[in-house]
């Protein structure tokens, strides 16, 4: 018997499939924006260092993920890697590396941006009014750094989130290729590949349109 | 490094590169055209064209290029609509990038003062004549740097129509790769042919924007 249309998405398991491979994807994004927060602060502070060393460091690595499709960077790392140390990642695994080498550096550049946009005369006031360094960074830097800082770090994690789309290149089994492995099985019926895109489509929608309204509306309230 | 199999395969490589930067480029330009158009319609308020901008320029944001793609090249056929690898290309491309486009020209506009537009009003411009002479040429000047981040963004992107089997710079290594074994020599060149194609467009873009600083108005 044919199937068709929208009906193959609620035949058995195949919607909970659909989400098991959002799951994998949004898995490899959570880990992804944790990593990338706690070493963007890193790579922020390094970027503002009075070292040249480090400065140079950063604004190099900052430049190839500027440059690189993250494509290309996961290619390297799945495929180069095998190739050149025999290490043997499996794709979610590299997928984790790549993007945090990339959110990393994006992140560090935010908060870079963040903390430089602050006038140098708050920190002044501050001490002129003879708040300690440790009360000058509770009280007046800080709250200011992550209100520049926070609608644009959301916006980086929907970007984060889109990009793991990208791990289907290399044989994860997220959401993409879940929908192709049901499309597959349905091949009889003539439009399951338009409804089964059309349901991945709006899954990321529904994902990250809340986070991107809420990062327009903290930016509108904070600015 | 096996340099004989790099120099034998640097044809390869442009032909690659030759459609990543044309498609590319098209992309862009169309990109830059449905941006600007939402951008408008958003701005002069025009009735129902405005809603459709704004969900469209959401749509096109909160979506990953990659799903659009499938979508636009195995799913669309199968209700009738079948379009050929190149359009699918272009089409995917513009509606990822009318949306940031749009909303690069949008905060270009948004930083160009009221008071501009009124004045251009007062001196009898007429609605058209205000966009082209007062607000455009001072909204691109804040707008550039954005809009060349988006450029660059795009040109990157379009790594990803290898997967509508069109032979772009992605593909073209991807092919020597499952080919040959040459894993090193196949993907350090396409890292070099991803710097060649960029490096120019990024170092265009900063000498583009140092002259569009002076160009800014009252600072």
């Amino acid at each position: 018997m044919q199937d068709s249309g929208i009906s193959i998405l609620f035949k058995g398991i195949n919607f909970q499939r659909l989400l098991g491979g959002l799951g994998i994807t949004l898995r490899i994004a959570l880990i992804t924006i944790g990593l990338s927060i706690l070493l963007g602060t890193i790579f922020g502070l390094m970027m503002l260092s009075k070292r040249k060393p480090f400065r140079f460091f950063c604004r190099f690595w900052l430049e190839i993920v500027r440059f690189m499709p993250q494509l290309v960077l996961l290619y390297l790392v799945y495929f180069g890697c095998a190739r050149l140390f025999g290490w043997d990642l499996d794709g979610e695994t590299s997928a984790v590396i790549v993007f945090t080498f990339w959110g990393t550096a994006e992140m560090g550049d935010l908060i870079r941006g963040a903390l430089t946009s602050i006038p140098v005369h708050q920190q002044e006031s501050a001490a002129a009014l003879g708040l300690t360094q440790g009360q000058i960074y509770r009280h007046v830097l800080i709250p200011q750094t992550i209100r520049r800082l926070l609608p644009q770090a959301i916006n980086l994690s929907t970007r984060i989130i889109k990009t793991t789309a990208l791990v289907k290149m290399i044989n994860v089994a997220e959401v993409l290729k879940v929908g192709q492995q049901i499309i597959g099985q349905f091949y009889r019926s003539p439009d399951a590949a338009f409804w089964v895109y059309l349901t991945i489509f709006l899954l990321y929608f529904i994902i990250c349109w809340p986070i991107s309204s809420l990062a327009g509306w903290l930016e509108k309230r904070w600015a | 490094m096996d340099w004989t199999f790099i120099l034998e395969h640097v044809p390869d490589y442009l032909g690659g590169a030759w459609v990543t930067l044309r498609f590319g480029l098209y992309g862009v330009g169309c990109s830059m055209a449905v941006g600007l158009l939402c951008c408008l319609f958003r701005f002069f308020r025009v009735p129902v064209l405005r809603v459709i901008a704004r969900v469209y320029v959401e749509l096109s944001r909160n979506t990953p290029l990659l799903v659009q793609l499938f979508f636009l090249y195995a799913g669309l056929p199968r209700v009738g609509v079948k379009l050929s690898a190149e359009a699918c290309a272009v089409i995917g491309l513009t509606f990822l990038g009318g949306g940031y486009m749009a909303e690069a020209f949008r905060s270009g506009l948004d930083s160009v003062e009221k008071a501009q537009k009124e004045a251009g009003e007062c001196l009898g411009l007429k609605g058209s004549q205000v966009i082209r002479y007062v607000l455009l040429p001072q909204a691109a000047a804040t707008a550039a740097p954005a809009l060349f981040a988006n450029v660059i963004f795009l040109i990157k992107e379009t790594s990803m129509f290898s997967v509508l089997a069109m032979m772009d710079l992605m593909n073209v290594a991807d092919t020597l790769r499952t080919g040959g074994g040459r894993t090193i020599e196949v993907l350090f060149m396409l890292v070099v042919a991803y710097l060649v194609i960029l490096l120019p467009v990024s170092a265009a873009a900063t000498l583009v924007e140092r002259r569009l600083r002076y160009a800014g108005f009252g600072h």
